[in-house]
């Protein structure tokens, strides 16, 4: 996979040099404008406003998350009442729901935070809910008929027994928030990176904007398959519940 | 690794209608008492917004809206669907393209690629292109994974049996690959959709105020948030119809019990 | 001696040498070697006579239907080889016809098409290979069902679709790979002596994977019993019972019972190791 994306770097690396178009500057020109970018005080601040975002938007997602849907899995009636908002609001465009957002909350961290949530927390109720109806009841069974209390039959079956679909709605949350702290800054527009992307592009500075882009992909690559590392690990386990 | 939320497509369809229209109720209830309160200045009654909603609706503003929204929507959803379906078959059926594919759309599937729209204008201008671009963008790395992953995950057991009873490779594609996989090509399709329409709105909010995204914009800018709320009511709503119905004629076309015995 | 090519009971009279002329398969000395060393048969002989049932039976694992893989070509052989009437395998080929254990059915497609596809893939007109495979639904007892998909189908009814398949495309030799392992219990016993009636009125040469004692002495002429892996042929055993009775008095029948009994002595010494 490395491989073949470093084949890529070396069509880019083509492509920009020839000038067939000036929106694609070479790859070493948009690397050596990360180099120069990444310890810039413009980056560090707008890094650090999209991490604070992300981080305690996701956080909030995951207890809110994970939390409804061990609820809407355990509790059938609960589950099918909360079911169709889920569902509705995990495939709405979310999007158009961010202005309004602004409208509320301003132009600050809170609205990126509450942006990240509602971006991230469906795709968690609904692969938690999914993996806690699937967990099969004779586990549930043995384990009530070992005399175990409510607290481990929960931290101790139900737990692992969903943990994979639980991490594989993790992941999409992951990669869902990111995509949330994005557009919240591009519609925003005067904070973190959506302002730098702004900057950039308006000052038609190509290598700085794509250095950013390639920053910021990295970063959601990276945090998505971090998950998928768990994922993979409890995946010996996945099809013989 | 599970895909769960494109297995979930099954469940829609159980739930009974008097639960439903109780929470929509209750909901709208509790929208209402929040409005009240309120919550803020610039959230408006539920009320609020439904008048305006069907003043929208009754007075042609949806109608003008929507068709310059649809249009670029659909174009670019069909665009990305045949070039889409395509690619992932490719990428499934050619190892060597799997190898140089695959890895950028996984990354593309992963990232916020929205990032890229601001600079889309340069390319295509402010118009219809624009907007096709962005679905495209948008929608695209769903719908050619998906379909990469309903031509790998062909059952062995089929694949063993059609080369038993002697078929040639394109027999083999044709005849077991392609039907096996088009339930998850379809999916793929419902989820290219969702992402299409964030395409489509986001145009129009960051590149050029035109349809939907105009309205919001307009409305916010005039302070005139009950109107706001029913434009974004609008298309949350027009989006959860039309994914709804693809994902009914998902169900019907690919019933689960016709997975292989 | 009767005719090795007449399967169904004539009284007091069942073949226990297997006719005379070459044998339809002979497997010749097979090794099956798998990536990361594991080495599954070793040096595997036997003859397939033709025109009979042999059941090939063992411990579970020990690559029976490895063996089977090979002999139909899906599978290819680290070593050794298998003549199919004198000339070597390379591969799937229109002289073998495979039933599969988890039946295999094209999920979106009817019986009629199923039953079909193997002449489909060799491209048979529609109205001739449709007009074949009706009849073969009709000999495995399943007509008005044409329409029917697979999941709509018990898995009895799944397995003798997959059976109509491979009997349509009319190969000499049929391979069986525990086709009624998936099939519930007492349906079983039914389809043991369905497939022997059936097979009465074809000419073909049957391996038949199991792990079934009681089904190889029944419907076989010939059993290869084959060691825990890495396998070898134990032994290779004629049960020649008389099938000319009721098939309840059959399976009641002494020398039925000793046969199973002494098969299932061969096999527990090797269980035991």
């Amino acid at each position: 996979m490395a491989l073949a994306l470093l084949v890529w770097c070396l069509v880019w690396e083509i492509v920009g040099r020839s000038g067939w178009n000036d929106l694609i500057p070479p790859f070493t020109a948009v690397l050596s404008a990360m180099v120069e970018l990444v310890p810039s005080s413009a980056f560090v601040e707008a890094a650090s406003i999209t991490l604070q975002a992300f981080l305690i938007g996701m956080a909030l997602s995951l207890v809110v998350g994970i939390g409804a849907g061990i609820l809407m899995g355990r509790i059938p009636a609960f589950g099918q009442l909360m079911g169709m908002w889920v569902n509705i609001f995990e495939s709405a465009p979310l999007t158009a729901i961010v202005p309004a957002l602004m409208a509320l909350l301003g132009f600050g961290l809170p609205t990126m935070i509450v942006t990240v949530f509602l971006f991230s927390v469906w795709v968690i109720a609904l692969d938690t809910q999914v993996g806690v109806e699937r967990v099969n009841p004779s586990l549930v069974e043995m384990g009530q008929s070992f005399g175990a209390s409510k607290r481990d039959l929960y931290a101790k079956i139900l737990f692992f027994a969903a943990l994979p679909e639980l991490l594989a709605g993790i992941r999409l949350g992951v990669i869902r928030g990111m995509k949330g702290v994005v557009i919240g800054q591009l519609l925003i527009a005067v904070v973190g990176m959506g302002y730098l992307f702004e900057l950039y592009s308006r000052s038609f500075l190509m290598p700085e904007f794509w250095a950013l882009l390639c920053v910021v992909f990295a970063f959601a690559f990276l945090a998505s398959e971090v998950v998928a590392h768990f994922e993979r690990k409890v995946s010996f386990y996945a099809s013989t519940r | 690794m599970a895909t769960t939320v494109q297995n979930r497509a099954v469940r829609i369809g159980t739930h009974p209608f008097l639960l439903r229209v109780l929470s929509i109720l209750f909901v709208l209830g509790l929208w209402e008492w929040a409005g009240r309160v309120p919550v803020s200045i610039a959230f408006p009654t539920c009320s609020e917004t439904l008048v305006a909603f069907f003043e929208m609706l009754t007075d042609g503003t949806f109608a003008k809206a929507y068709a310059e929204t649809i249009v670029p929507l659909l174009v670019g959803v069909f665009l990305t669907a045949v070039g889409g379906i395509l690619t992932g078959i490719v990428l499934g059926l050619s190892p060597r393209a799997e190898w140089l594919g695959l890895p950028v759309v996984i990354v593309l599937q992963a990232s916020p690629s929205a990032a890229i729209i601001p600079l889309i204008t340069f390319q295509y201008g402010i118009g219809f292109a624009a907007k096709v671009f962005a679905v495209v963008l948008l929608s695209a790395p769903v719908i050619v994974l998906n379909s990469y992953r309903g031509i790998r995950n062909t059952p062995r057991s089929l694949l063993e049996m059609s080369d038993a009873f002697l078929a040639k490779r394109w027999q083999r594609i044709w005849k077991v690959v392609l039907p096996a996989g088009s339930g998850l090509i379809f999916a793929g399709l419902r989820l290219g959709l969702a992402q299409g329409f964030t395409g489509a709105i986001l145009a129009e909010l960051i590149i050029t105020p035109t349809g939907v995204g105009d309205l919001i914009t307009f409305y916010r800018s005039t302070a005139d948030y009950a109107h706001m709320f029913a434009a974004i009511l609008s298309i949350v709503v027009f989006a959860a119809v039309s994914i709804g119905l693809l994902q009914r004629l998902e169900l019907r076309i690919f019933r689960p019990e016709m997975r292989p015995a | 001696m009767t005719s090795p090519h007449t399967r169904s009971p004539q009284p007091g009279q069942v073949p226990t040498e297997p006719g005379g002329g070459e044998p339809a398969v002979r497997v010749v000395d097979l090794c099956k070697e798998f990536p990361g060393g594991v080495l599954a048969l070793e040096g595997l002989t036997f003859d397939l006579p033709r025109g009979e049932l042999t059941s090939i039976i063992g411990p579970s694992g020990c690559g029976k239907t490895t063996t089977l893989k090979i002999i139909a070509g899906l599978a290819e052989a680290t070593s050794g080889e298998v003549l199919v009437d004198g000339s070597p395998v390379h591969g799937p080929g229109p002289d073998r016809a495979f039933v599969f254990q988890d039946f295999a059915l094209l999920p979106w497609a009817n019986v009629l098409r199923n039953a079909a596809f193997g002449l489909e893939l060799r491209g048979v007109p529609k109205k001739e290979r449709e007009a074949i495979a009706r009849e073969y639904i009709a000999r495995v007892n399943l007509t008005g069902f044409e329409k029917s998909y697979p999941h709509q189908l018990s898995g009895g009814m799944r397995q003798r679709v997959g059976l109509a398949r491979a009997l349509a495309v009319d190969a000499d030799i049929l391979l069986m790979d525990e086709p009624f392992a998936s099939v519930d219990e007492q349906i079983r016993r039914k389809f043991q002596e369905d497939l022997l009636y059936l097979l009465a009125e074809e000419n073909k040469t049957v391996v038949f994977v199991t792990h079934s004692i009681e089904e190889a002495v029944y419907v076989s002429d010939q059993v290869v019993i084959l060691t825990r892996g890495p396998a070898h042929v134990s032994k290779v055993v004629r049960p020649g019972i008389d099938r000319s009775g009721d098939s309840q008095d059959i399976r009641r029948n002494p020398e039925y019972l000793d046969w199973v009994e002494r098969i299932w002595d061969e096999l527990r010494d090797y269980l035991e190791k």
